[in-house]
């Protein structure tokens, strides 16, 4: 019963995840300007953290908790430096 | 190393459920706002009900399932929350920095309400004068 209840939970969650990833990429696609874009790319790392968090639960595995957490890593040091690419024009001055 | 899940009494899988639940929801409404909003300074607040309550729910929604299938407390994954909690600030003070810089750069001080337009005029206009 109790794992019947996790794994269409999870299942729920996932989809829902994966829409938020779809209207992530339509902002990204559409965006009006550069901003946007990095944005709703910060918007998708996060998705796709949670999302690889949720693929943890349903497997039953804890492997996938450590690629969360680079994806978390690595979604934080892009936007950085592309916010950074967008102030000055480079990244390493 | 896979988990059984029928090993999960059924009131620790429901608070796991609930949970996982709140914090996908969230992150569905915060990507929404994300697309439905009209300015950037309104949209770069959205994405952060995924960050905030969105990763907390999953990541407590997880630990608690975890910790009822191993029978033994799982902690590792609120580092992630707390390594999201941290570093999402930074990266949106950065952006909606340099976004105020390429706006104001280009004439369009579009994030200012009207009462600070007009203070900001009337400073303009005293610096020109002095």
């Amino acid at each position: 019963m109790s794992a019947l209840i996790i794994i269409i939970t999870v299942w729920i969650a996932q989809s829902a995840l994966a829409l938020a990833m779809c209207l992530c990429v339509y902002r990204m696609v559409r965006g009006p300007r550069a901003q946007d874009r990095i944005l709703a790319l910060d918007a998708l790392y996060v998705c796709g953290m949670l999302q690889l968090l949720a693929f943890g639960v349903r497997t039953g595995s804890t492997v996938y908790f450590e690629v969360s957490l680079l994806i978390g890593t690595l979604g934080f040091v892009s936007t950085v430096s592309l916010a950074k690419f967008l102030m000055r024009g480079e990244v390493i001055e | 190393m896979t988990i059984d899940f029928s090993a999960v009494p059924l009131w620790a899988a429901i608070l796991g459920s609930a949970f996982l639940l709140l914090g996908a929801g969230l992150s569905l409404i915060g990507t929404f706002g994300l697309v439905r909003l009209q300015t950037f300074y309104e949209r770069i607040h959205a994405p952060t009900l995924g960050t905030s309550w969105g990763t907390a729910g999953m990541v407590m929604g997880s630990m608690i399932i975890f910790s009822a299938a191993t029978g033994r407390p799982v902690l590792h994954h609120i580092l992630i929350g707390i390594f999201v909690t941290v570093t999402t600030p930074i990266t949106l003070m950065m952006l909606g920095r340099a976004t105020l810089y390429r706006d104001r750069s280009e004439g369009n001080s579009s994030p200012l309400v009207k009462g600070d337009q007009a203070l900001l005029q009337e400073q303009n206009s005293e610096g020109g004068a002095s």
